[in-house]
């Protein structure tokens, strides 16, 4: 299976909590893999090593993107990559315009930093027509995000992910705070995805919604690997089983002595 | 732009102009506010001071002296949209007189000169972004304390004396700067509008606005989108540090004096025109139409109560004098960022 990203042998630690040890985390082309662990288990962490916000500490372990070895990756550089991310704060900066945040940080420019502010406007009305699906007449590419609701915004942030032409679209938690059919949408955008070639990473808390996209599954606990599955060969109740003996133990199978 | 427009027309047939007001009202309310405060202002004093305010000659002096802060509090507007604050610029205009003067000695060259002094105020604005960026300081207190380093790095270098720049007068580039155009205009008057525009351009046509607005809304989403947040705080206390300069250099030149107290009053005024002017002490919003408006306000103030001389308030008499202006420029520091927060809660409504 050829690899989009991976990272071998990861390790990070902030002060003195280590939050990633030695873990190894891969994910293919077009494939959807979930992400799922406690509170702590160190999954936004992982996350954002993937998109240059964290560095893995010195020795840290290695990450291949497209079997290129990345080293001291910036935001903007895992962005010019091809890796997008939805955050689970949204990173939306919410006094500002809707076009301002959709091109926030890749702003359309001139060689001298210039801003093509009537294209960006353009491109953004097209993609609230297209991608977002806003038919209020009250939400213009001038409107300001602070009057979204939380659907709205979940869909500003995601359209953003999908308008750089990302190859590995990262989720982290993106179904926190969306109505049951604003739900509904997202998963099947998720499938989107898939079928569009392009790869993603999906971290829930919630496991039904993960099962029900995800091709594999990856369980951290406290800062590793606790094991991973394919969803093709695993029940939902034994996946829940499973991650519930995580939770108490640290392992998937055993009792806690081992 | 059309599939929106016609969307918006078949929800509702006719174009309700409310929403056009409303929309306005959403994204101008502030400068129109502002625009209507200094109607309302200039109102007031051409009724309390006919004479004065009905004659040219005091817009000739407005011209004269509103630039020399103007050109700084445009800038600072950047700072504060950035959500930090600068207390050091009224020491930076020193600092970039004190190279003037020695450059000037040195070299004999007035252009040579001009350019140390906004190298040297671009250089210490860059020390101060250095100190908040890379030492993590407040910017509060890291320019508190780069504001009286400054200062007393003026005093200790001129030993408190300060220059002569009589000789200079009759220089191409002194009638550049602070020349009458036509007899009449102040020349800062067109260097503040330039500064104004330059900024204008800065914030709303380039990446580095764009940034700076960004990272004063949401330093965190800016960083997590890849932002270069670091480097565009920095640039932007180094702007701030070469416009305080240039203001130093059009109040000394206009006065052929270079006073070591130079700036001294300045902190207040300016800072008043950039909140004045709407933009948020929390960050993320602000105008460069606002705030020159405010530039013109906070400047029409000090004359305007002094020429007004005295206001009779059921019935009782209040001799106005020059020492009100600080009690009003506090007042207005306080209302107009207090009245932005609540106004700011309103519109996003």
């Amino acid at each position: 299976m050829k690899y989009i990203l991976e990272m071998r042998n990861i390790s990070k630690t902030f002060g003195e909590v280590q939050a990633l040890r030695q873990v190894d985390f891969a994910v293919a082309r077009s494939e959807v893999v979930g992400l799922l662990g406690d509170n702590g288990a160190g999954k936004s962490t992982l996350i954002k090593i993937v998109t240059g916000y964290h560095h893995p500490d010195t020795d840290g372990g290695e990450i291949y993107f497209k079997g290129q070895k990345i080293e001291g990756l910036s935001v903007s550089e895992a962005r010019k990559l091809g890796i997008e991310t939805v955050y689970q704060e949204r990173a939306l900066a919410d006094l500002q315009t809707l076009w301002r945040n959709i091109f926030m940080g890749r702003e359309l420019t001139t060689a001298l930093g210039f801003m093509d502010v009537r294209g960006m406007k353009q491109e953004t009305e097209k993609l609230m027509v297209g991608s977002m699906g806003f038919t209020s007449a009250a939400v213009a590419s001038d409107s300001v995000v602070r009057t979204f609701s939380g659907g709205e915004k979940q869909g500003v942030a995601i359209v953003r992910a999908l308008h750089f032409d990302a190859e590995l679209i990262i989720l982290d938690e993106p179904t926190m705070g969306l109505s049951l059919s604003e739900t509904k949408k997202l998963l099947d955008f998720v499938g989107g995805i898939k079928e569009a070639g392009k790869s993603c990473i999906f971290i829930d808390h919630n496991v039904f919604h993960v099962y029900s996209v995800a091709d594999r599954v990856v369980v951290l606990d406290r800062g590793a690997v606790a094991g991973e599955f394919m969803t093709q060969d695993i029940t939902l109740e034994q996946l829940m089983d499973k991650m519930y003996r995580v939770a108490q133990t640290g392992h998937l199978n055993g009792n806690g002595s081992e | 732009m059309t599939a929106m427009g016609n969307q918006a027309k078949a929800v509702s047939p006719k174009p309700s102009w409310r929403s056009d007001v409303s929309k306005l009202a959403r994204t101008y309310g502030l400068q129109i506010g502002i625009f209507c405060v200094l109607l309302v202002i200039w109102g007031l004093f051409v009724i309390g001071a006919p004479q004065t305010f009905l004659s040219p000659n005091i817009y000739a002096a407005y011209m004269s002296t509103i630039p020399f802060f103007a050109v700084i509090a445009l800038p600072l507007t950047m700072i504060i949209i950035a959500g930090e604050m600068d207390l050091s610029f009224p020491s930076i205009m020193g600092v970039g007189m004190v190279a003037f003067t020695n450059v000037l000695t040195l070299t004999n060259s007035v252009a040579l000169a001009f350019i140390a002094s906004l190298a040297a105020g671009f250089l210490v604005g860059l020390l101060n972004g250095v100190i908040v960026v890379r030492l993590g300081i407040p910017s509060l207190v890291a320019t508190l304390g780069t504001q009286f380093f400054w200062r007393g790095f003026v005093l200790v270098v001129t030993n408190a004396g300060g220059f002569s720049l009589v000789p200079i007068k009759g220089t191409v580039l002194r009638q550049a700067l602070v020349g009458r155009v036509g007899g009449y205009v102040p020349a800062q008057m067109i260097w503040a509008v330039v500064v104004a525009i330059l900024v204008w351009i800065f914030l709303n046509r380039h990446k580095f606005g764009a940034h700076v607005y960004l990272i004063g809304d949401n330093v965190e989403s800016a960083k997590l989108m890849g932002v270069n947040v670091d480097r565009t705080r920095i640039i932007n206390f180094a702007i701030l540090g070469a416009a305080a300069a240039f203001g130093g250099v059009l109040s000394s030149l206009e006065q052929s004096y270079f006073w070591v107290s130079l700036g001294e009053g300045y902190l207040l005024k300016t800072m008043a025109s950039t909140f004045l002017g709407g933009t948020s002490v929390f960050g993320g919003v602000g105008t460069v139409f606002g705030t020159f408006i405010g530039c013109l306000i906070i400047g029409a103030i000090e004359a305007g109560i002094v020429a007004i001389g005295k206001i009779e308030i059921f019935g009782l008499v209040v001799k106005l004098s020059g020492f009100w202006t600080q009690l009003i420029y506090g007042l207005i520091i306080v209302i107009s960022v207090s009245l932005q927060n609540v106004l700011s809660r309103r519109l996003s409504r």
